[in-house]
This record gives structure tokens, C-alpha cells and sequence, in this order.
């Protein structure tokens, strides 16, 4: 356990050998954007007279075409109705016509029933163009802003420690960290299991970034009163790795009950924020390594101001780094 | 024990004791009647939200005329806790949570509003009364499935057969004659209040004047039902039943009454009763209420078992302090509950996520003053010191932290609040008054437990801390 600084750099490694597969999907494949964000319209709808495998998508997806709904997504799941499974279908299309949205389910649902009898339109998300994109924009804004204002606040609270804004540096690099692990795997999920980012989408990653922010600040709590309280034969680097020693059966406690709370709503909680829950899990676990693997070590990293020494041919980087 | 602990206890005992009354209040009702029951957002009960966008630039004060027009005619619609709310410049935000085929009641609202004057047979009707007229028989209002509450839920579906239209229940209730079409109203005449006759009795009117078969028709109604009331109906409900003083000749007329106020509303009411600007459906956001049962079903659930988790690995993992603590969760679900329910706080299912999150949040405070709190027993002080130690160290890092996650919440809150996202904004709140209420329950609650246990004998064992050893505590314990 008096070793977890020395091993700085395998722990950047090992973060580095998650975040850049995310980042290379993220490059080719990029998310795939939930209707919050592209625009379009989500049909939930339940075929009451059909048990689960008698439908055909290539068939719901021509009547929806003929209602001049080109190219929809079909995808068939089934519910319950009275105790019964039924067969249901998710279908996907572009936003529903602005001047007379009504005229416009009804005929698709017309159509539906009279090819499978009584349907039921359990949900309808309708987003328009303009919306989307304004979301889209705010979205970006509210990540950026929340990252401005944590920042200010680390760098206050933490004033009277020497170099204040190094400690809010490190939890915003430690966030980002956060950040793009959870858009590389949101990205890698998209392809895998057809993940959608959504309104609820950024809202777990917002609330990410705020318990990441919240592990780092316990630890770097920790280093401060360390420091206040040094021994003079104390080096930095010790000083970090007993801090993280003591904060760890916090951050595995705190992270065993959220991670409890979370697998509960994972397993029972309801089908439509199943997503933001996962991408919650993700999140946390990743936010909590973080604070502890990447965020104390950076401070070491700068005390010791070892980017100087990363290109000199006689000590490359890796865990051989020297403790100054 | 000291006496501050006592008048903690005391306060503690209270406040448990007003939220457990408001979260078991009969009936929803609670002091001076104020309705306390649960609000269930539209993914847990089924409804509509929809964003109108206007169809062509307007002023903003066009857009609260707009929004003023939607919600009389939501209140028409007889739905409780219907929201409207102007978004930027040009949108309006309209919720409806809990009605049958809410799409048809959005139609509803952008249709164009409807004057009419109806033939009562001398009867004078409540203002305020929605009624069914001969022009407009059919209110929405009046429509039984269109007052469902959220204890209908899972016939709430909107079903479509392939051999019959939907057919609307019909109302109960007498039809009224209308005298007027709405359609029929010059709107150039509608002027804004002018004092009436000799301005000696201070009475307002306003002038307003109908064409075509209205006019004839107001005129003939009048002149054979002088010093009869005559009742004035906008978008079927009652605005007012006045006498007729003498026939409206032309289908002119001018309403009068005796305050500006009255005047100016209804010159508003008169001339804006149409929208004046049509409305686009931009986005539209619609659950049937089966569906969100299921949810409200699920989450309960989870909720439970999240819970029931969180207390077991307390317990386990801390002991008497964690059991403590557990003690202090629950109180704080219950006044989590009984505030939502106060303020009121709309649950959605995001929302219900960011409570169970919370419950997290709540536990991290107590997990960072237990660990201090072993050091400490460790280090050899006693009981009564230790806690006293360990709140103080752990005060900082609870303190940051929570800022740090209230100041995401309100980011969050404010994005929800511009895109009427309601789901992300119940996820914000919940979670925001969490942290808030677990810096009361953490840092007031628990220790006030730890100090009552305190002088009691058994409390002072290593064992129920998970110390092997607490030379701090020895001595008092042999003391005792």
C-alpha cells in the first residue's frame, strides 16, 4: 500500500488503456444521438392481439413508410398487458409534422390496427429540428459552465494549501478523464448494444462529473491537512500516498453503497432510465479512480515538475520515474 | 448527556414527527387543508407535454397573451396540475399529466377561442360554470374520461381499433342555445374600456359589435328578453350573465360593469379570447398511464431493496454507529418525502433515481465521519471526544464536496429549465435537496444519536466500532 505513488505512471496507463479505444469509436463511429439531440419521433406501441415473435419489422416499417414516414427503425420488445406478454415495437422516425401532428398518428395508428387489430400507443416523443440543435448547444454549455464553476470553487476552497490552483487543475483533468471514458464507452456501447445519448444521457454525465469532483476533493482534503501537518523528514510523494491510504476505505465504502443503490435501480428500477443508471455505474467507478490513481498523482507530478524529465533520453517515462 | 443533545432531540423528534404526518397524511390533506398528496410527473402517471412554437415572429407580450389564452383553456379542460410556461422568446411549454388521449386536448388548445352568447331561459349561471352549447356541445371539459385521475390508470390507454373511430363519451348536462358563432365577432369593434354614459356611476364598458346571422339573431334575442339575463360564454365556460337593458341593434352592444379591472379583463378576454398567433407543435412528449405505472411499480422496488442494502452493509460494515446511521437514513427518507410533497417537488422517474442517489450521497457523509471517528478512538481518546473530533475533521471535505455537487444540480436545474427537459429538472432537484437534507441528517442528526449513546455503558466496547482496541475508552468504561 506504500507503493501506490511510485506506480504513478502504470495507473495513467491503465486509464489510457480504456480511454483510447473510446476515443478511436468515438472517431469512426461517434454516438449514437438520441432524439433529444437529433430530432425525430419515438413510437412505443403495443399490439394487444399479437404475442411476442408474430410481428415483422419489414412490414411495420412499410406501413409506416406508406404514411409518409420513410425509413423508420423498428425495433420489437415485448410487455405485459393483464398479465399477458404481448408483442410490442419501438419505432423510430423523423419528427411528426409541425401544423397537424394529430391528423398524423392517428392515420399511422389507423393503419396499424387495421393490419394487426387493437394497438396501443403506450408512448410518443416528438422533437423538432430546431429544438434538437438547441439542446445540443446547451448541452456543450452547461458541461463547459459546470467545469468553470467547480473549478473557481476547488481553487477557494482550497486557498490557504500552497498552489491552490494546481488541486483545481488536477479534479478538472481528473474529470475529464471521466468525461471522455464515459463518451468512449457510451460510444463503444452505441455500436455494441445500440446505446442512444440522451437528455438523460447528459444528465448522468453530469452527475459524474460531480461525484468525481466530490472523491477528489476527500482526498485532496486529506494531502491538505497532511501538509499542514508534515513531518520535516516527510517527502511530497509520501505525504500523497499516505493521504490515499487513509481516505481508501472511504472511497470503497462510498463507492460499495452508490454502487448497491445503483445495481437495485439497474435490476428492478424502470426500463426507460435503465441507460442513465448504466452510464451512472460507468461513471462512478471510473470517477472514484480517478480521484484516487489520477488526480492525487498529478499533484505529484507537478510538485515534482516531472514533464522536464519526460523527453530526456536517460529516464524515459514508466514507473521507474524517480521520487524526488 | 448535555442539554444542547436534549433540545437537538427535541428538534429531531419534531421535525420526524411533522414529516411522518405529512407523508401519512389522510387523504393527501394536511394542516389547513393544503394538499399534500404525491405529485407523479408525466412518465409516472401518463400525460402530454408538448412545445408550441410560434408560426410566425412575434413580441414576447404577443407570446404571454398566447400562453394566458392556453391556460384558460386548460382550466376549461378541468385537468389539475397542468403547467404553462413561456420558453424564450417564441415557445410556450405545456403539460397536461394525467387525461386520455391527451393529443386531442392539445388540439384542443391551438384551436381558435369561441365567443358566444347563450339563450339560459332566464336562468343566471355561476361564472366560471362550463356549459354545453348548441355551437360548441361537446366540451372536453365535460367529457368524463377527460377528469380521470391518477388512480385510473390502466384502462388510460389510448386504444384504436381497426373498425371503429374513436368516439368520445358523451356529457351529461343540458345543451344551451347560442345566439352568437364565435366566428362572427368583429374584432375591429372590440375597443378598450371606455367610461360608460355620464361617467357619474363610474361604470366601464366595452364596445363590441357582431356581423352577419350573429347580429341578426343577437339583435332579435334581445329585443324579446329585456331585463332578462343573457349569459356571455367563452370557450364553454360562463364568464358572465348580465341583463339585458335594451335590444342590441346591429348586433352591437357594449358590456359594462363597475371596476377598469373587470374592464380591462374582459376586453382581454374578448379580443384575445382567439389565439392571436397560431402555434406550431415543435416537440411533443406523451406517456399513457399503464406505462408509467410499471415505472411507479418498478421503482418502488428499487427504492426498497437500495435501501434495505445500503442498511445491512452499514450495520455490518460500522456496527453501532452504523446502525445509528441507519436510523438517520430513514428519518431522512421520510423527510425527503414530505418534501416533495410540501414544496410540492413533481416525482419523475429521473427524479426517483437522483432521490435513490442521494441516498448514497447521504451515507458518504456518515462513512467520512465514521472513519474519522475510529482514528480517533484509536488514537486514544475517549468516546465523547472522538466524536466530537471527528465531526469537525470530516466537516471540510462533507462541506466542499456538497458544493461541489449542488453547484452541477443547479447547472442541471437551469438546463432543464430553458429546454422544459421536466425530467432532468425533477433528477436536479431531487438530488440537489438530498445533499442539502443529508448535511442536516449527517452532520445534526447522527451526531445527536452518538451522544446520546454515549453515557450509556454498553456503547463504550471497541467491538461495536470495529476497534479491537480503544485505550481512550477503558477508563470510562471502568468507571461505569
Amino acid at each position: 500500500m506504500d507503493k501506490l505513488v511510485k506506480f504513478r505512471y502504470w495507473w495513467f496507463a491503465l486509464s489510457l488503456a480504456i480511454i483510447i479505444p473510446g476515443l478511436v469509436s468515438l472517431a469512426i463511429f461517434g454516438l449514437r444521438l438520441g432524439i433529444d439531440f437529433s430530432g425525430g419521433a419515438l413510437w412505443d406501441i403495443q399490439f394487444v392481439e399479437r404475442a411476442p415473435g408474430q410481428l415483422d419489422t419489414e412490414r411495420i416499417r412499410a406501413i409506416f413508410a406508406a404514411q409518409g414516414f420513410e425509413g423508420a427503425l423498428v425495433q420489437l420488445t415485448e410487455s405485459q398487458v393483464d398479465g399477458r406478454t404481448v408483442a410490442s415495437a419501438v419505432v423510430r422516425t423523423r419528427s411528426l409534422s409541425e401544423t397537424d401532428p394529430e391528423a398524423q398518428r392517428q392515420r399511422v395508428l389507423s393503419a396499424l390496427s387495421a393490419e394487426y387489430g387493437t394497438v396501443n400507443q403506450q408512448a410518443l416523443q416528438s422533437v423538432g429540428a430546431t429544438v434538437s440543435a438547441e439542446s445540443t448547444r446547451s448541452a456543450v454549455i452547461a458541461v463547459i459552465a459546470a467545469c468553470v464553476v467547480i473549478l473557481a470553487y476547488l481553487t477557494f476552497a482550497f486557498r490557504r494549501a500552497p498552489h491552490p490552483v494546481r488541486y483545481g487543475v488536477c479534479a478538472i483533468l481528473a474529470m475529464i478523464h471521466d468525461v471522455l471514458l464515459v463518451l468512449g464507452v457510451a460510444s463503444i456501447l452505441g455500436v455494441v448494444i445500440g446505446l442512444e445519448v440522451d437528455a438523460l444521457f447528459l444528465t448522468a454525465l453530469l452527475t459524474v462529473i460531480s461525484f468525481s469532483v466530490h472523491d477528489t476533493i476527500v482526498v485532496f482534503d486529506r494531502i491538505r491537512e497532511n501538509l499542514v501537518n508534515r513531518r520535516p523528514t516527510e517527502t511530497f510523494d509520501e505525504i500523497v500516498n499516505h493521504s490515499i491510504v487513509q481516505t481508501l476505505p472511504r472511497s470503497v465504502n462510498t463507492q460499495l453503497t452508490t454502487f448497491f443503490t445503483l445495481m437495485a435501480l439497474l435490476l428492478f428500477g424502470g426500463e426507460s432510465i435503465r441507460n442513465l443508471v448504466l452510464i451512472l455505474l460507468i461513471g462512478l467507478v471510473s470517477g472514484t479512480y480517478s480521484s484516487i490513481f489520477n488526480a492525487a498523482q498529478l499533484l505529484v507530478v507537478w510538485e515534482n515538475r516531472e514533464w522536464s524529465r519526460w523527453f530526456r533520453r536517460s529516464a524515459p517515462p514508466g514507473a521507474e520515474a524517480p521520487a524526488a | 448527556m448535555r442539554s444542547r443533545d436534549i433540545y437537538s432531540l427535541i428538534f429531531i423528534l419534531l421535525i420526524a414527527g411533522i414529516a411522518l404526518s405529512i407523508v401519512f397524511a389522510p387523504e393527501g390533506r394536511w394542516l389547513f387543508n393544503r394538499d399534500v398528496s404525491v405529485r407523479l410527473g408525466l412518465d409516472l402517471r401518463g400525460g402530454i407535454q408538448v412545445l408550441l412554437r410560434a408560426a410566425e415572429p412575434v413580441e414576447r407580450s404577443v407570446m404571454q397573451t398566447a400562453a394566458g389564452v392556453i391556460e384558460r383553456r386548460i382550466n376549461g379542460l378541468g385537468v389539475a396540475e397542468s403547467v404553462v410556461q413561456l420558453s424564450g422568446n417564441d415557445r410556450i411549454i405545456v403539460e397536461i399529466p394525467g387525461i386520455d388521449n391527451p393529443e386531442q386536448a392539445i388540439e384542443t388548445l391551438r384551436g381558435t377561442g369561441k365567443l358566444e352568447f347563450i339563450d339560459t331561459k332566464g336562468e343566471f349561471l355561476a361564472p366560471g360554470t362550463i356549459v354545453r352549447t348548441t355551437g360548441s356541445p361537446n366540451p372536453v371539459a365535460l367529457r368524463p374520461t377527460a377528469t380521470a385521475t391518477g388512480t385510473d390508470t390502466v384502462t388510460g390507454t389510448t386504444t384504436v381499433t381497426g373498425t371503429e373511430e374513436i368516439t368520445p363519451t358523451v356529457p351529461e348536462g343540458p345543451i344551451y342555445e347560442s345566439i352568437t358563432d364565435g366566428k362572427d365577432l368583429d374584432l375591429n369593434s372590440v375597443q378598450p374600456p371606455q367610461i360608460a354614459g355620464q361617467s357619474l356611476t363610474n361604470q366601464f364598458a366595452v364596445p363590441f359589435a357582431f356581423t352577419g346571422e350573429s347580429a341578426r339573431r343577437l339583435e332579435q334575442f334581445t329585443a324579446a328578453n329585456i331585463q332578462r339575463p343573457m349569459c356571455i360564454v367563452l370557450d364553454n365556460q360562463v364568464f358572465s350573465c348580465p341583463v339585458v337593458q335594451a335590444a342590441l341593434i346591429g348586433g352591437r352592444g357594449e358590456i359594462t360593469t363597475s371596476t377598469r379591472q373587470d374592464a380591462e379583463q374582459i376586453y382581454t378576454q374578448l379580443k384575445y379570447g382567439a389565439l392571436p398567433v397560431p402555434l406550431q407543435v415543435e416537440s411533443s412528449r406523451t406517456v399513457s398511464a399503464s406505462l408509467g405505472q410499471g415505472s411507479v411499480d418498478a421503482s418502488i422496488v428499487a427504492g426498497l431493496v437500495g435501501l434495505l442494502t445500503v442498511a445491512l452493509f452499514m450495520i455490518l460494515f460500522y456496527r453501532l454507529p452504523g446502525f445509528l446511521a441507519t436510523v438517520a437514513l430513514l428519518l431522512y427518507t421520510a423527510i425527503s418525502f414530505a418534501l416533495y410533497q410540501l414544496i410540492p417537488v413533481t416525482l419523475t422517474l429521473p427524479g426517483i433515481a437522483g432521490f435513490i442517489l442521494s441516498i448514497g450521497v447521504a451515507v458518504d457523509a456518515n462513512v467520512l465521519i465514521f472513519a474519522r471517528l475510529k482514528e480517533e478512538l484509536r488514537r486514544g481518546r475517549s468516546l465523547n471526544a472522538s466524536i466530537d473530533a471527528a465531526f469537525v475533521e470530516a466537516w471540510p471535505a462533507i462541506r466542499d464536496s456538497s458544493v461541489a455537487t449542488l453547484i452541477t444540480c443547479t447547472i442541471l436545474f437551469m438546463f432543464g429549465n430553458t429546454f422544459g427537459v421536466s425530467l432532468i429538472k425533477g433528477f436536479a432537484l431531487t438530488l440537489g435537496l438530498g445533499i442539502a437534507l443529508s448535511l442536516f441528517t449527517a452532520m445534526v442528526v447522527t451526531r445527536t444519536f452518538l451522544h446520546m449513546i454515549n453515557p450509556l455503558p454498553f456503547a463504550q466496547n471497541p467491538w461495536l466500532y470495529e476497534l479491537k482496541d480503544a485505550p481512550g475508552m477503558r477508563h470510562v468504561r471502568e468507571a461505569a
